[in-house]
């Protein structure tokens, strides 16, 4: 009695899970009765599941504990009980990876896939799969071919789907089963055929003639599994999106004859196919677009979400083969299911005009609070997206999107919204204000430390700008009374950002920041006595240098720098400016970033790690090289650039990595050859006057189909900058063995010396110009006034004919970064100002502005300032 | 008392369980051995990359035996079926002089394990059906069998193609281990 009540109060308390208390000890101890002579079924199952569900828990063995225990599993291969058989089955492939000498059960298993028992075959060809490698799967091969076109579907499909896992093993051996496959492909079991179609094209995939015979057959015969219809769609879109040929090739025709079949799931893959094939055509759009339509209406969830989703997808692609279905997705919007409304809406959003702007947003607004934060992103996306395309509807959308910042939302959806409004903000000005305004009230009430830090930055960089920067600090300094320690001393250094800026408000700043002084953080305090003493100098130039300007180095950089210095104690103080410089991702990455996300649904993956700068990458390889380390610090590393067609025998293409007074050129060589193998592969230089080649590093070897790397030590011309721009021939040279194609090995010991010619390889100006990202690009031009020497010239750049084209061509010829967003040419101006900042190798400022006029050509006046007169002169020159 | 009797009777009439590990070298015959005693017929054996385990009803016994592959490779797992062993059989190729040598050692080897301490050996001196094989006198000298100290052995000169001397050994070996418990 006593017991039943003891069993109730713990079923109570441990919500019915049996295995709840279970330890591995235990359960390995309990284990050893597998050892038993005579077997008691009931209860060595009940073990079994136990150890089961803890390797399922993510318990660990260790080798010996899992050998143990597996070897006292196989004993119970002497009772015939079904159930403790397939829990047999199951134990094998949990421990298959972990113990050693799996291979005990071959034997056993063998006889059971081939056995009577059917119930036990499908699971034996599992389990046998699973302790199997490569150089035992030849003895089982006869068996698995057998298996593969068995009668019963079961072990038809287990065997096939084994195979496909073995491929990853030996590709080699399952290559030969491909008869076999072929056979099961025409079974009249659904899944048997998909999974032989999967098994045929995985072994096949790599043989881009075969897949096409393959795809040729099949679309012909009709499959029966609408499984493998499925999959065969996908197949043939990936050969189409593969093949040149235009949509008229029957492949094409096969897809879009699928929007005809009777399976739901074939005609939905076949419209998803061709809406997401690059080079669909409105009118082969069509089709697929009524079919998405149809579903639209249809009474299953799944559908009409497939539907939503696919088409919210092709509205950025074709927004007007969407505008069709508009209506659909109207009666969609009060849709039941609120992922598909959402979707429905956004969709909508995309795809409408500007009048239908403030509807739909009123209509969001009526269900916003009952759908998920995932969904919320999405419209909040979709608003973005929005706010681009019509510029005069911000007021309207930036009140929605503060409305949706006061509801209550995870930090996902808050940061997309403040990223949001940031982007408005930047966008276009006549919103700037306004969302100012907005993100100062949100900043009031979040919880969000990473966000409220996030906005306190942009507060400090855009508020001292605004009509009435004073209404900003306001907010500000209410987040040193209130917050968190982290997000005062963000409040600190914006407050600072004010200071710096309007000198009006300086007295006050200076008041609030002594206030600071006696906060509790050490951070805090810290910011606040460097800031305010930086304010007490009145000085222009260390406002720019230590308020407005952030550090410009990379981070992951200066803490090795850092690292390093302190384990090698010098005499001399630590130098940042040996600390390569971040790299400024460049608008199009940017772009590309955003544009991914937008609309969809994704889930994003882990945190990616902080990206470390492509110098920084270059220069831990750079300095593995002997007599590349002496160089110094790595200043810039160019591009890419093609030596040669990629289609050649020899594929070669040159980085050219800046130092102070050196450059490393990086030729990355690839042997197309197979019949060649190459050995001492260098580049000759012709190097322009000035310079002098200071080492060769050859690559010893070169077989077919590798990519070896030469490198050529330049010293820059000593004190001869103009020099410094220049033109090399460049000559591959390198020894040819020629050899076996199928084995790679040489021929003879023998080789002879040969060449080939590559193309003339520039060292440019942009190539020794860092680029800097100026905040405040102004004041650091006042400043550098009376320090640097200034140039001055007037270009007619008569090839230009846009100002756009222009500004890009300056920004990418000079290697400089665009300050104050001014490479965004106004529509509509016929004059423009260019601003650029940037450093040249050795440390050099460079200040560029370029005052640019359109009149039948584009006239430009460049003024240079740098603390380097020679570099001033050097870009003036070169840029004539 | 009522459980005393049931036990009794129980012991009267159901099987005699015994726990008996067939070894050897590859190719002695243990597979088509087993399955001679299961099945009564001769099966077409692969080399066993493993086991076979059947159980084999014999007078009122009933033998759990354990058939372990003998390959190079699988030899050294044999040691993981000593535990709960009564019965060994060791299977000798009896035409395969060569390797008698050979089979001699994994023997011996096998002898000096602590698992095996109490397990009773039977020496199936096998395929004495070929004309060069050697008879049961002459490998019971060449695997060193009457040096064994603390053992009870017996050797047992078999055919497993026509069954010849199979149950033999296994009278021999029922009546060993009743004896025992």
């Amino acid at each position: 009695m006593s017991a039943f009540k003891r069993d109730k109060k713990e079923e109570e308390d441990g919500g019915g899970n049996p295995f709840q208390n279970i330890e591995k000890t235990t359960v390995l101890q309990e284990a050893r009765v597998f050892n038993d002579t005579t077997i008691n079924n009931r209860k060595c199952t009940h073990i079994l599941t136990k150890l089961l569900y803890l390797l399922n828990q993510g318990e660990q063995l260790g080798t010996k504990e899992a050998t143990d225990v597996f070897f006292s599993m196989t004993k119970l291969f002497q009772s015939k009980d079904v159930i403790l058989r397939r829990m047999v089955y199951l134990g094998i492939k949990e421990l298959s990876s972990i113990a050693d000498d799996v291979i005990i059960v071959t034997s056993s298993l063998t006889k059971d896939m081939t056995g009577k028992e059917d119930l036990y075959r499908a699971a034996a060809i599992r389990a046998l799969c699973s302790i199997t490698d490569a150089t035992m799967l030849q003895s089982i091969e006869r068996y698995m071919k057998q298996a593969i076109v068995d009668r019963n579907s079961a072990v038809s499909s287990a065997a096939l789907v084994s195979s496909l896992h073995m491929t990853k093993l030996a590709p080699e051996v399952v290559k030969r089963w491909v008869n076999e496959a072929q056979e099961a492909v025409n079974s009249d079991n659904i899944m048997v055929q998909y999974h032989a179609l999967g098994l045929l094209y995985h072994i096949r995939k790599t043989d881009r003639l075969a897949v096409t015979k393959l795809v040729a057959k099949l679309t012909r015969m009709s499959l029966k599994s609408p499984y493998a219809v499925c999959m065969l769609i996908r197949i043939t879109a990936k050969l189409l999106e593969e093949e040149d040929s235009g949509n008229d090739s029957p492949l094409f025709e096969f897809i879009e004859s699928c929007l005809r079949h009777k399976s739901e799931m074939v005609v939905y893959e076949a419209a998803h196919a061709i809406v997401n094939l690059k080079r669909t055509t409105s009118r082969e759009l069509a089709p697929a677009i009524s079919v998405l339509q149809l579903f639209c209406g249809s009474p299953k969830p799944t559908l009409r979400f497939a539907a939503v989703r696919t088409l919210n997808q092709v509205a950025i692609s074709h927004p007007a083969a969407v505008t069709a279905c508009n209506l659909d997705l109207e009666n969609l919007i009060t849709d039941a299911n609120r992922s598909i409304a959402t979707l429905a809406i956004t969709t909508l959003l995309k795809t409408g005009a500007e009048s239908s702007v403030d509807r739909l947003m009123k209509q969001i607004a009526s269900f916003v609070s009952e759908i998920s934060d995932e969904f919320k992103v999405v419209v909040v996306q979709a608003i973005r997206a929005l706010a681009l395309k019509f510029p005069r509807k911000h007021s309207v959308l930036m009140n929605f999107l503060s409305a949706m910042l006061r509801d209550e939302g995870g930090l996902e959806y808050k940061a997309s919204i403040a990223d949001t409004i940031i982007t408005i903000i930047e966008d276009n000005p006549e919103a700037k204000e306004a969302g100012l305004a907005h993100l100062c009230e949100f900043i009031e009430d979040c919880e969000h430390t990473s966000l409220a830090v996030r906005i306190l930055h942009l507060l400090g960089k855009e508020g001292p700008r605004t009509k009435q920067p004073s209404r900003c600090i306001r907010f500000i300094y209410n987040r040193v009374i209130l917050e968190n320690p982290t997000v005062r001393a963000a409040a600190v250094s914006a407050m600072a950002q004010f200071g710096a800026t309007c000198p009006d408000l300086l007295e006050n700043i200076q008041v609030l920041l002594a206030r600071c002084q006696m906060d509790s953080d050490d951070e805090v305090r810290d910011r606040a006595t460097y800031y305010s003493s930086i304010l007490g100098q009145q000085d222009k130039s260390l406002y720019n240098n230590y308020i407005l300007e952030t550090l410009q180095v990379s981070i992951p950089s200066l803490e090795r720098s850092l690292k390093e210095y302190t384990q090698s104690p010098s005499d001399q103080p630590f130098d940042i400016k040996t600390v390569p410089i971040a790299t400024i991702p460049t608008r199009e990455e940017t772009e590309l970033e955003k544009h991914k996300a937008e609309g969809m649904i994704i889930s994003n993956g882990p945190a990616k790690p902080a990206v470390v700068s492509r110098e920084e990458n270059f220069a831990e390889k750079l300095s593995a090289i002997p007599g590349i380390a002496e160089l110094g610090p790595l200043f810039k590393s160019s591009d890419v650039v093609e030596l040669t067609e990629s289609e050649t025998e020899y594929f070669v293409r040159c980085i050219k990595h800046c130092f102070t007074n050196h450059v490393v050129l990086q030729f990355d060589c690839l042997n197309t050859l197979s019949d060649q193998l190459l050995e001492e592969v260098r580049v000759q230089l012709d190097p322009s006057e000035g310079y002098s080649v200071l080492k060769e590093i050859p690559c010893p070897k070169l077989p077919y189909n590798e990519t070896g790397t030469t490198y050529v030590v330049l010293r820059f011309p000593e004190n001869d900058l103009p020099n410094s721009v220049g033109t090399f021939g460049a000559v591959l040279k390198f020894i040819v063995k020629d050899c076996d194609p199928n084995t790679g090995l040489p021929d003879t010991d023998e080789g002879y010396d040969d060449e080939y010619m590559l193309e003339d390889l520039e060292i440019t100006l942009g190539d020794q110009i860092q680029k800097i990202n100026k905040a405040n690009w102004a004041a650091a031009w006042d400043e550098a006034a009376p320090l640097c020497v200034e140039m001055e010239d007037t270009y007619s750049l008569s090839s230009m004919s846009t100002l756009e084209e222009a500004v890009k061509n300056i920004i990418q010829f000079l290697g400089l970064q665009p300050a104050e967003r001014s490479d965004k040419v106004p529509e509509g101006k016929t004059t423009h100002t260019l601003l650029l900042a940037g450093m040249f190798r050795g440390g050099i400022d460079i200040l560029v502005r370029a005052k640019l006029a359109l009149a039948d050509g584009v006239t430009m006046q460049l003024t240079v300032r740098s603390t380097d007169g020679d570099v001033a002169e050097l870009i003036t020159s070169t840029v004539g | 008392m009522g459980i005393e009797i049931s036990s009794f009777i129980r012991s009267l009439f159901s099987k005699t369980e015994m726990r008996i590990l067939m070894v050897g070298l590859d190719a002695a015959g243990k597979t088509t051995i087993l399955y001679k005693l299961k099945l009564g017929e001769i099966v077409t054996t692969i080399p066993t990359i493993g086991f076979n385990v059947e159980t084999v009803d014999y007078k009122n016994n009933s033998f759990t035996v354990w058939d372990v592959g003998g390959q190079d490779k699988i030899r050294p797992l044999w040691r993981h079926y000593f535990q709960n062993t009564q019965g060994l059989i060791f299977v000798v190729d009896s035409n395969d002089v060569e390797r008698i040598g050979e089979a001699r050692e994994e023997l011996m080897r096998m002898l000096a394990e602590d698992e095996l301490r109490n397990a009773v050996l039977l020496v199936f001196a096998n395929k004495q059906d070929l004309p060069n094989s050697l008879n049961a006198a002459e490998v019971t000298e060449k695997l060193g069998l009457h040096s064994l100290k603390n053992r009870i052995w017996y050797i047992q000169a078999t055919c497993a193609t026509s069954g010849d001397g199979l149950y033999e050994g296994l009278d021999w070996l029922s009546q060993k281990l009743k004896g025992r418990q």
